[in-house]
């Protein structure tokens, strides 16, 4: 999976410390298993994942509950039960993908759109509401102990990788991180700074960029001049390529390589899942003030979710039964989920000021004093 | 028993904890090799390898991005920022995370970190190396910013920072840096980090001030205590956030009259924290309206009026004077 950054050095001797480049001229390789009715596209079959029919099905598994969870928050949002959120609809597969390829010491970083991924590591679904409705608490287990919690401010996360990456490299850690962030993210200060020094470090992080085409009102034209987003990759002296974001497949395949590139020493590598978001930003947005109802159906025919099932129904690991049963016990979770939720006991309200320092001080704790005397006068709040 | 100055027992400090402590690792701009700037990481590489002694691309908000993971991940870093004044680029970084973690995750995920940074004026240097913007720091919840005045607090108060369970800004005065020198123990010290120190004891006036400004509030002390056979007790804040409110209130509520000495710029600073302190706590025992000799509300100004812009001993003297005859 090389870059094939095929930058010819021009002939003829350079003087030391001097490489003449030819100019602009490299090549991107695109990673694409699956085509849009989950047949094996040709010449891809050397690079299909070796993945059990277990592992297929909890991949598969992966997406459809992520699709239903999503759907569902949007239905309690709607009905104000939650607060804002921002749905992953048709770009499931990228951190279901993702994370199938990882091990479970392995680091899972991400920015606030992959539930799907966040619940394969473990996330109890009512924590996602929990989070989605005001509470810390939706963050205190997070999918376990090395899943850190979603990062709100585009692109900062992907620095606590690295930092997390070289200390792995130190601690002589048989473990990677898988960083997950979007395409609006490579414009940020913070992205390049990454790259630079997971790659001067040789870092053990794979950098995986969901390229959903639009930063809210943002089109990814006009976020950057590059017409890929992996050619950025180059620069650092870095492994780039693009995938197929809807192709499960193809995404466990490029991760799966790069973390085992990264265990063995060989540094990090930035994928480009080229996907979609078929819903809004957030629940905040309007998507029709800046894109057309074609755009979105042309994009909802390479939905990887039914891709992903064709792909399984053909290779005889899945079946119409299968089907009604998973979304019946999917039902169940995400009822016995919301369940949870809403009896979610009454969180005790001055425990942000348990977690300002690890060892408390006064002058926070006359302010928690004053904010408990101000509750018991107004014990609602309202 | 040696006698160093503050780079040394900065040095010292740094070199302690590191052999005490195999996941503290320090990063930063020129600080291998070159032993940083004004050379207080010098001799660190040599001794600790440089994967414990990281000269990082030159990238601010790099650098604190990738201490936060190396403290998720059980490391604890010590930043370097070369100049308080380029500490901006990773503003984001402090304020969006390494203060943040914690209350994120509920306690989960911690960020024990160390930001080091020279701050301040008085040593002739070009733009940005000469601003005292504790204030920026202190303002962030989650954040301890600790500003120690001479070898002897700065090494102690270092040694705490590092194994203090969340990130803390260190800012080292620079025009201290080889000022003056102190003797400092065989054995490592460490202070608590959110206390004040009443550094003398008196009746009449209290005068607050930390870092470089220390030096100019002990002299006009001395001078004002010399000339009029006045009793004024002195505190080093040492800790700007969390603040030490109590100490603060029982020497005013002792002494009745109070002067701030304050480097950074006139308004909202810690200063203005401190008169708000004061009248939280101590308001009623008050004989004359609380002074503050700070810098004004510009930029800091080229080193041909820097002197002209620092509180000097005069400035702190008179205010110390208008007090006591209010």
């Amino acid at each position: 999976m090389s870059v094939d950054s095929a930058c010819q050095a021009a002939g003829g001797p350079s003087p030391p410390g001097r490489l003449e480049l030819a100019d602009q001229t490299f090549h991107i390789g695109h990673l694409q298993i699956l085509d849009e009715n989950g047949a094996l596209v040709a010449g891809s079959a050397g690079r299909a994942p070796e993945l059990s029919p277990d592992q297929l099905i909890r991949l598969y598994r992966g997406m459809v509950l992520a699709r239903a969870v999503d759907d569902r928050l949007l239905k309690l949002q709607r009905q104000g039960r939650i607060g804002t959120f921002a749905p992953a609809t048709g770009q499931e597969a990228v951190s279901c993908a993702g994370v199938i390829a990882m091990r479970p010491s392995d680091w899972f970083v991400g920015s606030f759109r992959e539930l799907g991924g966040r619940l394969l590591r473990g996330e109890p679904i009512e924590q996602a509401f929990l989070y989605y409705n005001g509470h810390e608490e939706g963050n205190t287990f997070a999918g376990g102990e090395r899943t850190l919690p979603v990062a709100v401010i585009i692109a900062c996360q992907m620095l606590h990788a690295v930092g997390l990456a070289y200390a792995m490299k130190l601690k002589r850690e048989d473990a990677a991180v898988v960083c997950f962030f979007g395409d609006g993210a490579t414009s940020e200060g913070d992205f390049h700074e990454a790259m630079n020094f997971a790659a001067v470090w040789q870092a053990p992080v794979v950098f995986v960029c969901a390229n959903n085409q639009w930063a809210i009102s943002l089109p990814r034209e006009k976020q950057t001049r590059s017409r890929t987003l992996a050619q950025k990759a180059i620069a650092y002296e870095m492994p780039g390529l693009q995938v197929d974001g809807n192709d499960a497949l193809a995404v466990y395949q490029a991760t799966h390589e790069a973390l085992e590139r990264a265990r063995s020493g060989g540094g990090p590598t930035f994928i480009e899942a080229v996907t979609y978001r078929l819903r809004m930003h957030t629940t905040a947005d309007d998507p029709k003030r800046y894109r057309t109802d074609e755009e979105v159906k042309a994009w909802e025919r390479r939905d990887p979710i039914p891709r992903l099932r064709k792909h399984l129904a053909a290779r005889g690991v899945w079946n119409d039964e299968m089907q009604v049963n998973l979304d019946e016990e999917i039902r169940k979770e995400i009822e016995d989920a919301v369940k949870k939720f809403e009896e979610a006991a009454d969180f005790k309200p001055d425990a942000p000021f348990d977690h300002v320092f690890g060892v408390r001080h006064p002058r926070i704790e006359e302010q928690r004093a004053d904010f408990l005397a101000n509750l018991s006068r107004e014990p609602r709040h309202e | 028993m040696s006698k160093l100055n503050m780079v040394q027992a900065i040095n010292l400090a740094l070199h302690e904890e590191m052999a005490r402590d195999g996941s503290v690792v320090c990063l930063g701009q020129d600080i291998g090799v070159d032993g940083g700037v004004f050379r207080v990481t010098e001799g660190l590489l040599d001794k600790f390898g440089a994967e414990r002694v990281i000269d990082t691309p030159l990238a601010e908000s790099g650098i604190l991005g990738s201490a936060i993971g190396m403290a998720i991940a059980g490391l604890r870093p010590v930043a370097e920022m070369q100049f308080s004044g380029f500490s901006y680029l990773m503003l984001g970084q402090l304020e969006g995370n390494a203060a943040r973690y914690r209350a994120r995750s509920q306690g989960r995920f911690t960020c024990p970190l160390v930001v080091r940074m020279p701050y301040g004026g008085g040593v002739r240097a070009l733009e940005h190396h000469s601003e005292s913007h504790e204030a920026t720091f202190a303002h962030v919840p989650g954040v301890k910013v600790v500003i120690p005045s001479a070898p002897g607090n700065a090494r102690a108060l270092l040694a705490a920072a590092i194994r203090d369970p969340d990130p803390v800004v260190f800012m080292e005065p620079k025009r201290s840096y080889r000022a003056f020198r102190e003797e400092v123990s065989e054995e490592p010290e460490l202070m608590e980090i959110g206390k004040a120190q009443v550094v003398q004891e008196g009746g009449d006036l209290t005068v607050i001030s930390w870092g470089a400004m220390m030096r100019p509030a002990l002299q006009a002390v001395a001078e004002v205590q010399e000339q009029r056979g006045a009793s004024i007790e002195l505190i080093d804040l040492l800790t700007i956030s969390p603040m030490d409110g109590e100490t603060i209130a029982a020497s005013v509520k002792k002494t009745g009259r109070c002067v701030i000495v304050q480097e950074a710029p006139f308004s909202l600073g810690p200063a203005s924290e401190i008169i708000a302190t004061i009248n939280d706590k101590a308001l009623l025992h008050l004989e004359a309206p609380v002074k503050r000799v700070t810098g004004y509300d510009i930029t800091v100004p080229y080193f041909s009026r820097e002197d002209m812009y620092l509180p000097s001993p005069g400035r702190v003297r008179r205010a110390i004077e208008e007090t006591l005859d209010f």
